[in-house]
């Protein structure tokens, strides 16, 4: 190695010298210099020239000295011929001029330095230059390499590298050009391509063929948009039917659904409205129908606040500008049913409500009140009525619900609401006018404008009598039939006293026929027990029967307190004392669950027992006293002699005090400090190796990455997975432009051919500067 | 019909502004979810079981040639086209997807030495014993035409080995010298050598494409400036390197296969000390690819079995065997760097998954963020004694298990001896080498 490298300074040295050299030729003129050759011959003809140049210092032209000579006798070392004597021309000759004019210093200078130089080396072998060469095009390499050396780094420390690196972009080449390059060769292929090109089908783009072509051409421009903008019309209408259908079968919103039947019910307004200009009494039938159907909504309790939807309504309502809307709709619905009925009484109570009890029959009355039995709002608005008594009409149901009807009509906007709203007014205090008169007939003996309407009241009234009598004796045959058979007897006298409060709500039980729907009833009725009819009623019964009297009160209190413990129990069995037999029985049995359980763990203390564990741990883990006593030793020892306590002082090691328990102040925790073998076997034992340091370690442990641990972006950024690749994509070795380096734009191949064997001069320079270094 | 939906109280999970902080559904705080240590290293331990338990990478293996394969090349455009050649000569192309062979061409009389596809992947070379390089178009001839290459070069001596530029249309081969050739003409426009003994291979540098490796049979290996048409530099190793492969990713680290059972990866620029010594194979070892990525490589060795080495690791980190497979001549990455494809003594080409427990196709996110999940527990926890010990278990055939054995037994009373040697030396005259430094003979410049 040393060898090989004092051979490399020798050669730089040498490769110095021959640069010093060819500077100062450089120097004097260039026109010279550019133009020389290597050699022997070289160094005379420099000679020469310097010479010229001095002789040509001192301003005169000494043409003769320069002028060649044919070859004399002797010639000198020089060239130089010197004319007669055989002297020899002395470099210090010409030195001495030179002495004297100060203006020849740079020449001196330049003959100095040729009075010191020595002769050329020999040229270097070829196997060093050869090595020469490597050297500094190793050199030149590593430098172009070493580029790379800041994205190697930040690739090898990346958190996470995506592969391919540069973004793919897919090109499609058009079919024309695919199917000009592939032609027929099989005798299949051109058996086909001949058929093809028998009807002249087209191949490439306009795939038309001539016919059809000439068919294109052969309409005119005019007609072919006509027939063109017609087809696209009838399309389009086509496909605005079909979408329209298809979207009306699958709608399933409930403003879709609501919409429609408002429409419906508008339309069955009209209906209503004509039908009662041709046939009133189909009218008022249908009338009696619309009633029921309202009846039977604000019996359902449909529109309060306490259903599940309701409730989950009010809840979003806070976000939801729809869940709102739907909730004061629904609140707006209910303020509507309540209503109206206060309008009716406050217009009806102050005409009279003795005549509407004569005129109207109790049966009725009975439907209604039932109807409105378990409304609360009902409930509130009779206790509102000072006489507490029942004024209802059956023709009065009608307007509210129109009302309705109207109302919700108001809430489409428009003019022609509005029109409607005047109309229905009109209606309505017309109708009020006739019932007025209606009600006033019998007092007042006017004239009645609908003498039909009349006659289909009292139709009416016989019919409701005896419909509420078969209802009333349907209702007691299901009570019958809930009931057990041992209290059949008891059934008996109860039932009179029940009579009244069942027979408020015939119709009740006709609609909701489950039994489950009865223990509602009952709940809502004994709510209106403090009800002034009911109170009526009895006072009523207290006449006729005085001996009923305490029964009754008994019975009430007994319903009241079962109310409290059981809801949910069907009112027979709750009328019935026996439930609270039951209820006792269930207590009794809960009592003796828990006395039995008691037993069960009578000795158990889980508390002292534990404390006891944790005093035993602490002990077994003290450090124990080592005694040293030998009984016997110094003193006499047998059965029955213990040791003297002085000696036991005296040879008692006493154990130092270790270091205080961890758990010592957690009075329910046992802490053991002793090594678990089981777990040993899966901890690190050696710290492993990036880490310098255990607590680097540990802590790495304890963070965890999971998802139950860590939100979710915590999550997804603690598990990157380091390098990414996209299945079935090809990823290509980097390059320069991908990572912000321009490559060069010469191919490599034109710089080879470009290059001859040997280095360029380029090359040599560079060589030479690596060389002096 | 009344549609059942869950619905959640937005009290519980909406903002009331945008600049208030999300509404969390779940309570981080740790003291709520004691155990983390304890429960992620169950999960841990249990994804690792799962790795081995769904660890099955051997895919394909296409059958056809006959004879022992000897070079493999991949389509540079095409994922699924492989191309290979045998020891009859025969070059057959297949088609990965299909499993297929997908053409067949009788190329050369004798070994075929080389093959390598050109960057444009519309046709490739190959080299054989004939002396001849021959070029032949990646389509299959027409109907009627005959197979026939492109353009064929009959040269003075064998070419043992062929690689093609990344860019340009030129290629080099190797034989008695390193040659450069122009597509265009039938004389290299540039041959370098430097020493008397045959070239087995030489390589492109993808990035620097200029930059050329090459490995003689005179355990050197010696680097190429095409631009300048001369060597850079020669290091000599202990024992004769097969191939070396450029790290696609890195511009100055490439990878010798080694006859000495090992692999060596060097920076270029520092020849005197390999960056990294991978030591697992037990006989010597006849190829190397690189990862696409550069992150790994795999390497085919005389011991019938490949294994997968990380670049900075100098252990494998799995090994793949057959019962049938014989020494794997020829190894390479596909270019997804999914798939790894072997070419073997006993005439088939194998077809592997380069993570052998990694499930092929497209992953819902669910399955993605629970696999990431996983490898990133595997990670944390692999210095634990009972993971590291269920992860690193490989079934090795009886042949290179004894193998080992015996290597270590060797080796450690090499070792030995050394360190008796040095205590019973002056000290200082038993140096310590490091087992990077001991395999350089030397840097030639």
């Amino acid at each position: 190695m040393q060898a090989a490298e004092m051979n490399a300074v020798r050669a730089a040295e040498s490769l110095l010298a021959l640069s010093q050299q060819e500077e100062l030729v450089d120097l004097p003129n260039h026109s010279l210099s550019a133009s020389e050759d290597e050699g022997d011959s070289d160094g005379e003809r420099k000679h020469q020239k310097l010479l010229e140049s001095i002789g040509s210092l001192d301003g005169k032209k000494r043409w003769k000295l320069a002028e060649r000579s044919e070859a004399c006798l002797k010639v000198s070392e020089f060239n130089v011929c010197s004319e007669g004597s055989g002297e020899k021309l002395l470099l210090s000759d010409l030195l001495e001029p030179a002495k004297t004019s100060s203006s020849l210093a740079a020449v001196k200078k330049q003959l100095n330095r040729v009075k010191s130089k020595k002769a050329v080396e020999l040229p270097l072998n070829k196997e060093e230059v050869e090595r020469i060469h490597r050297e500094v095009a190793f050199n030149k390499t590593s430098q172009t390499l070493s580029k790379w050396d800041p994205i190697v780094l930040k690739n090898r420390q990346a958190e996470q590298l995506v592969f391919p690196l540069e973004k793919e972009q897919p090109n499609f080449v058009p079919i024309e050009h695919v199917l000009s390059s592939w032609k027929a060769r099989t005798p299949l292929e051109q058996e086909v391509f001949n058929l093809l090109y028998k009807n002249k089908q087209p191949v490439t783009d306009p795939l038309l063929t001539p016919l059809e072509k000439a068919s294109l051409k052969a309409m005119s421009l005019e007609e072919a948009k006509m027939r063109r903008a017609e087809l696209q019309r009838a399309r389009a209408l086509q496909s605005y039917y079909e979408a329209r259908a298809r979207r009306e079968k699958k709608i399933k919103s409930k403003k879709y659904h609501k919409i429609v039947k408002k429409g419906k019910a508008k339309k069955a307004l009209k209906e209503f409205e004509q039908l009662q200009k041709v046939n009133p009494a189909a009218a008022l039938e249908e009338l009696e129908k619309i009633e029921k159907a309202r009846m039977m909504e604000r019996m359902s309790l449909k529109h309060q606040n306490s259903g599940k939807w309701a409730k989950s309504k009010a809840i979003m309502a806070k976000y939801d500008l729809e869940a709102r809307q739907a909730m004061q709709e629904q609140l707006a619905k209910n303020k509507e049913l309540t209503q109206k009925l206060q309008v009716v009484s406050e217009s009806e109570g102050e005409n009279g409500a003795e005549e509407e009890e004569l005129l109207v029959p109790d049966a009725v009355n009975e439907v209604q009140m039932c109807a409105d039995g378990p409304n609360p709002w009902m409930l509130r608005n009779c206790n509102s009525d000072a006489k507490g008594e029942v004024q209802k009409d059956p023709e009065q149901p009608p307007e509210p619900v129109v009302q309705e009807v109207s109302e919700s009509e108001d809430e489409r906007p428009g003019a022609e609401e509005e029109i409607l709203l005047h109309e229905f007014e009109e209606r309505r205090s017309l109708r009020k006018r006739s019932e007025l008169s209606q009600n006033a007939e019998p007092v007042g003996s006017q004239e009645t404008k609908d003498s039909s309407c009349q006659e289909v009241l009292s139709e009416l009234k016989l019919l409701t009598q005896k419909l509420n009598q078969k209802n009333h004796q349907s209702r007691k045959q299901k009570v019958s039939s809930v009931r057990t058979v041992l209290q059949v007897q008891k059934e008996e006298c109860a039932l009179e006293e029940e009579e009244p409060v069942l027979l408020q709500r015939p119709e009740r039980v006709q609609t909701l026929e489950d039994l489950e729907d009865l223990g509602h009833e009952e709940y809502s009725q004994n709510k209106e027990l403090p009800r002034p009819v009911m109170e009526e009623e009895k006072a009523e019964k207290t006449s006729n029967n005085q001996t009923d009297a305490p029964k009754e009160k008994k019975k009430k209190e007994q319903m009241i307190d079962l109310q409290n413990l059981l809801t949910t129990k069907s009112p027979s069995v709750k009328l019935l004392a026996v439930p609270t037999a039951v209820e006792e029985l269930e207590d009794e049995e809960e009592k003796h669950q828990k006395q039995i359980i008691k037993e069960a763990f009578a000795g158990d203390d889980v508390i002292r027992d534990f404390l006891k564990e944790k005093k035993e741990a602490v002990k077994a883990n003290k450090p124990k006293d080592v005694d040293l006593t030998l009984p016997g030793w110094g003193e006499w020892g047998g059965i029955g002699l213990k040791p003297s306590a002085k000696k036991r002082r005296r040879f008692l090691i006493k154990a130092p005090e270790g270091p205080p328990r961890k758990d010592k102040n957690l009075p329910n925790v046992i802490i053991s400090e002793k090594r678990n073998i089981h777990a040993a076997a899966h901890q690190v034992r050696v710290l492993p190796y990036p880490f310098t340091h255990h607590q680097q370690f540990e802590r790495t442990v304890q963070t965890p990455i999971g998802s139950t641990w860590n939100t979710q972006r915590a999550f997804q950024k603690l598990t990157t997975p380091k390098v990414v690749t996209k299945p079935g994509h090809i990823i290509k070795p980097i390059k320069a432009e991908d990572v912000g380096y321009c490559s060069s734009s010469r191919s490599d191949l034109s710089v080879t051919q470009s290059n001859p064997k040997r280095p360029s001069g380029h090359h040599k320079k560079q060589l030479k500067k690596i060389s002096r270094d | 019909m009344k549609v059942k939906m869950l619905s959640r109280n937005p009290d519980n999970y909406v903002r009331e502004t945008k600049l208030d902080l999300q509404r969390v559904p779940r309570n981080y705080d740790p003291t709520l979810h004691p155990f983390e240590v304890s429960r992620e290293y169950v999960r841990a331990l249990n994804a690792t079981k799962l790795e081995r338990v769904f660890a099955k990478p051997f895919l394909a293996s296409l059958d056809g040639h006959r004879d022992g394969v000897n070079c493999l090349a991949k389509h540079p455009k095409s994922l699924a086209t492989v191309l290979s050649g045998a020891c009859d000569g025969e070059v057959r192309i297949w088609n990965l997807t299909k499993r297929k062979c997908i053409r067949t061409i009788q190329a050369h009389e004798g070994f075929v030495r080389g093959i390598c596809t050109r960057f444009c992947g519309t046709s490739f070379f190959t080299v054989g014993d004939d002396k001849t390089v021959k070029q032949w178009k990646m389509d299959a001839p027409g109907y009627g035409e005959e197979e026939e290459p492109l353009h064929t070069i009959l040269g003075k001596t064998v070419y043992t080995g062929i690689d093609h530029h990344w860019k340009d249309p030129a290629f080099a081969t190797c034989g008695q010298q390193v040659d450069i050739w122009d597509e265009q003409r039938t004389n290299p426009i540039c041959s370098m050598t430097w020493g008397f003994d045959s070239i087995n291979s030489v390589k492109f540098n993808p990035i620097e494409t200029f930059l050329l490796g090459s490995c003689a049979s005179d355990r050197n290996i010696v680097l190429y400036d095409m631009r300048q048409a001369t060597p850079l530099k020669k290091v000599i190793l202990d024992m004769r390197t097969n191939t070396i492969c450029w790290n696609p990713m890195e511009a100055f680290i490439f990878t010798a296969a080694n006859e000495d059972y090992n692999l060596y990866t060097f920076d270029m620029r520092a020849l005197d000390t390999p960056v990294m010594v991978h030591m697992d194979h037990v006989s010597a070892v006849l190829d190397v690819d690189y990862c696409p990525t550069g992150k790994e490589f795999v390497s085919a060795s005389f011991d019938k079995s490949i294994r997968i080495f990380p670049v900075d690791r100098s252990r494998s980190r799995e090994v793949y065997h057959t019962k049938r497979m014989q020494h794997v001549i020829c190894v390479r990455w596909t270019a997804d760097s999914k798939y790894i494809m072997c070419g073997s003594d006993e005439m088939n080409i194998r077809l592997w998954k380069a993570n052998a427990s990694e499930k092929l196709g497209v992953l819902a996110s669910r399955e993605r963020a629970a696999q990431d999940y996983n490898q990133k527990l595997k990670e944390k926890f692999q210095h634990h004694p009972n993971i590291k010990r269920i992860a690193r278990h490989r079934h090795l055939p009886k042949s290179i298990y004894s193998q080992i054995q015996e290597q270590r037994i060797m080796r450690e009373a090499r070792r030995r001896k050394e360190l008796n040697r040095r205590k019973h030396s002056k000290p200082g005259s038993v140096p310590v080498v490091s087992e990077r430094k001991k395999h350089v003979v030397a840097v030639v410049k």
